[in-house]
């Protein structure tokens, strides 16, 4: 089989805290998002349309979700007989859950040991966005970086564990601030990194030798002087997820038409498992205006501004405004709800009335009955 | 060595559905879309791996490209196994040459090898040509309990229509006694659905003799089935009860879509026990835009509807433009309905274009006479101008077209 260049790495986990009403059972990866597709779906796919066939996907906890919604990989063309789709769950030497990611590689030694790509494109799983990743590699092999991190512009809003970089003209990343409390614009991490797999292997064995588990803080920052760190600005549409609020305006943004433009681009599809739902059914009595709708999905009420997932059922007579449905759930007649985001299989009895705010939706854990 | 397999399906896709003129010009008629998001052939493969068959041929013979295409690898149905698993059987070269196939029982004749190979007990030919859902397994444990020949699946029909069917007429216990194509005084209305399931043993002497008979059309409902009724061959007529529709023709296509939007007919696409599996395009949700106007209708993914869409089925990547009318219609995948056209019992199909303003079809209240009226069909990868009429009953492909885009 002729050797690939670059591999990927997937961390389901990271961020998990910032958005915990989500992620109470599953990993971030595995959070529902856009109607019908995961958090994963986005990084996963932009590393399979990069031509990338080896995808290892480094898991923590809760991942029995993520592990149901990727399967064998056959979604992303993933399961193959040379490479495809490795699920690393936490291995290690000892009975803890591993700190951090220089742990968490540690643990998949021999994994990285035995890939014979040249690079290693390592992403977290929040970052809702099509980017060319075959365009950040050779970013990084023009600069002759031995780290590149992708990184967007702009304010960081309610973000705790944001990485503000200060790049200069030439791309050289000249300081790293971590949980750095920054209201104005600045440059931002996407949890996104390009180095040689040869590198990232000796960088963490170094840390670990000296008990030094965060990648952010222990290899980036303290070695930021002596090691040509590099970054690049991912010039296309990316949105890093880190709050209720933040998931809440990433899927609404979904309603405009540059945005879906930007994010589902034919050339570069957005992969996610098929459930074999029929189309949507509209009722007598639908009225919908500015929504996104998925398969399986019947309407009979009024929807304005919302967004609607697979196999969500919305009874007669019932009112929803800027509500986020996950999938399977039932809002009964008679309802009016404005600014709610249900989790999955929830049932919204007939009649209720639940109101939040466009910047503090109101938020329904999955399988609740209202 | 495969592994040994209690029943094989044949599938008979080779019919050109010519019925369905434009439609059918460059695929096969089991190709041809459906609901939103399937396609005819989804029907027969869903309900096999749903009812426990895992080893289906599809034999296929007009236009197959599409077709082997769809079928793929199998992996959309759950029938890609090791050596199990759907398989696509066109007709083919042998050292004694080769034939197209002659008829439905000279296709399984040409591949009796492919079937040997499993060593069956029975088989189940099928055709793919109708919509409904069934559990195979459950006419096959009927032949088993019937210690029948072969099993013929009837359907009854109004009295009236007896006479489009092969009609079965049969004893109080279900035993076959006579068949009668197309009746003029039809004796009962127990019509075949062309779902057949034999003793393998017995289908593969009767296909050998069928083939050595100059005379014969090599054809199952002409003389397959006659000649092993003459035999005096045990043959039982099991009772199908449910929604099936043959599509084979505009109308019929048409009719079978609307009846997705009529609560009343018992066809359920949601049920998630019987699901109907098809290759799913991979497009995000369908968006519904602000002021635009969607009742009554089916919806699949990918599309933008910012018009109004009421009694239709749009499948995956229409679009509708603003002040765009869609009523009563089908459009098939990848089509465009632009700004101020309006679309009244069509079928508009895979990625046509309805130029603006452009009127196709009309309602049937406008005709006094009703053989001025029917369904309008516009081919696929058509363009039909600006401000240009398609009335109804036409069907416009790009031979139908004059210069400059303008239909006829």
């Amino acid at each position: 089989m002729r050797k690939q260049e670059v591999m990927g790495l997937l961390f389901s986990n990271m961020h998990d805290d910032s958005v915990r009403e989500l992620t109470a059972g599953r990993a971030l990866g595995s959070v529902p998002f856009g109607g019908r597709y995961r958090l994963i779906d986005f990084a996963l796919s932009n590393m399979v349309n990069a031509g990338i066939s080896k995808v290892g996907i480094i898991t923590k906890n809760n991942y029995q979700s993520l592990m149901d919604h990727l399967g064998s990989g056959k979604a992303w063309d993933l399961s193959r007989k040379n490479e495809g789709l490795y699920i690393l769950p936490p291995y290690g030497s000892s009975d803890q859950l591993y700190e951090g990611r220089i742990a968490s590689l540690s643990g998949i030694t021999p994994f990285l040991r035995n890939s014979r790509e040249e690079y290693v494109i390592l992403s977290d799983c929040h970052v809702v966005g099509n980017i060319d990743y075959s365009r950040l590699l050779e970013a990084h092999v023009a600069s002759g970086a031995e780290i590149t991190i992708g990184y967007q512009h702009g304010p960081l809003q309610g973000v705790r564990d944001g990485m503000v970089l200060q790049v200069a003209e030439n791309g050289r990343v000249q300081d790293v601030r971590l949980g750095a409390c920054t209201l104005d614009a600045c440059d931002y991490s996407l949890g996104l990194y390009v180095m040689r797999k040869d590198f990232l292997m000796r960088a963490v064995d170094e840390a670990v030798s000296r008990n030094r588990m965060n990648f952010e803080r222990d290899v980036l920052q303290r070695h930021l002087e002596k090691l040509e760190v590099f970054g690049y600005r991912v010039p296309e549409y990316a949105v890093p997820i880190t709050s209720l609020d933040g998931y809440f305006r990433a899927n609404m943004a979904l309603l405009q038409p540059e945005v879906r433009g930007a994010l589902f681009v034919p050339d570069r599809p957005i992969y996610t498992k098929v459930r074999d739902s029929s189309p949507a059914l509209y009722g007598l009595h639908a009225s919908v205006s500015n929504s996104l709708v998925a398969d399986g999905a019947s309407i009979e009420g009024e929807v304005n501004n919302s967004i609607i997932f697979r196999d969500v059922r919305i009874e007669r007579g019932t009112r929803l405004d800027g509500c986020i449905v996950l999938q399977g759930s039932l809002v009964c007649e008679r309802t009016s709800l404005d600014y709610v985001v249900m989790d999955k299989n929830v049932v919204v009895r007939a009649g209720r009335v639940l109101h939040g705010f466009d910047s503090y939706p109101v938020f329904i854990a999955k399988g609740s009955v209202v | 060595m495969f592994r040994k397999q209690e029943c094989v399906a044949m599938l008979l896709a080779g019919g050109q559905g010519s019925r369905l003129y434009v439609l059918t010009r460059n695929i096969a008629k089991p190709a041809v879309p459906y609901g939103g998001k399937y396609r005819i052939i989804d029907f027969p493969l869903s309900n096999c791996i749903n009812s426990g068959i895992e080893t289906v041929g599809v034999l296929t013979q007009y236009q197959p490209l599409a077709l082997s295409d769809y079928i793929g690898s199998g992996q959309p149905w759950d029938l890609d196994r090791m050596d199990a698993g759907v398989h696509v059987l066109p007709p083919y070269q042998r050292n004694k040459g080769g034939d197209w196939y002659k008829g439905t029982a000279n296709a399984i004749y040409q591949n009796m090898e492919f079937i040997e190979r499993y060593r069956p007990e029975y088989v189940l030919v099928l055709s793919g040509d109708h919509i409904y859902k069934m559990d195979y397994s459950r006419m096959i444990q009927f032949h088993k309990e019937h210690k029948a020949d072969c099993t013929v699946a009837v359907i009854e029909v109004e009295m009236s229509e007896a006479s489009r069917f092969g009609i079965l007429n049969t004893e109080p216990d279900g035993t076959i006694y006579e068949f009668e194509e197309k009746p003029r005084e039809p004796k009962s209305n127990l019509a075949s659905m062309g779902i057949y399931v034999f003793n393998w043993e017995k289908l593969r002497h009767y296909l050998t003799a069928d083939e050595q008979d100059p005379r014969s059309q090599n054809d199952f409902g002409k003389n397959v089935l006659p000649a092993m009724l003459e035999a005096g061959e045990h043959m039982m007529a099991y009772r199908f009860e449910g929604y099936w529709k043959d599509v084979g023709t505009i109308d019929s296509l048409w009719e079978a879509n609307m009846d997705l939007l009529n609560p009343r007919v018992p066809l359920d696409l949601a049920d998630p026990d019987w699901r109907i599996y098809s290759r799913n395009p991979g497009l995000p949700p369908h968006f519904i835009g602000q002021g635009a106007k969607v009742q009554n209708s089916l919806i699949s993914e990918g599309g933008t509807v910012n018009g109004s869409v009421d009694f239709s089925v749009l499948f995956s990547g229409v679009t509708v433009e603003e002040g765009a009318e869609v009523c009563d219609s089908i459009i098939m995948p990848g089509a465009v309905v632009k700004k101020g056209a309006r679309v009244h019992y069509a079928i508009v199909a895979e990625n046509a274009v309805i130029g603006e303003n452009a009127r196709v079809g009309n309602r049937p209240e406008e005709y006094d006479n009703p053989g001025d009226w029917g369904v309008a069909v516009v081919a696929s990868g058509v363009h039909i101008a600006p401000d240009s009429t398609v009335p109804p009953k036409a069907m416009i492909d790009a031979d139908t077209m004059v210069e400059g885009g303008a239909a006829q």
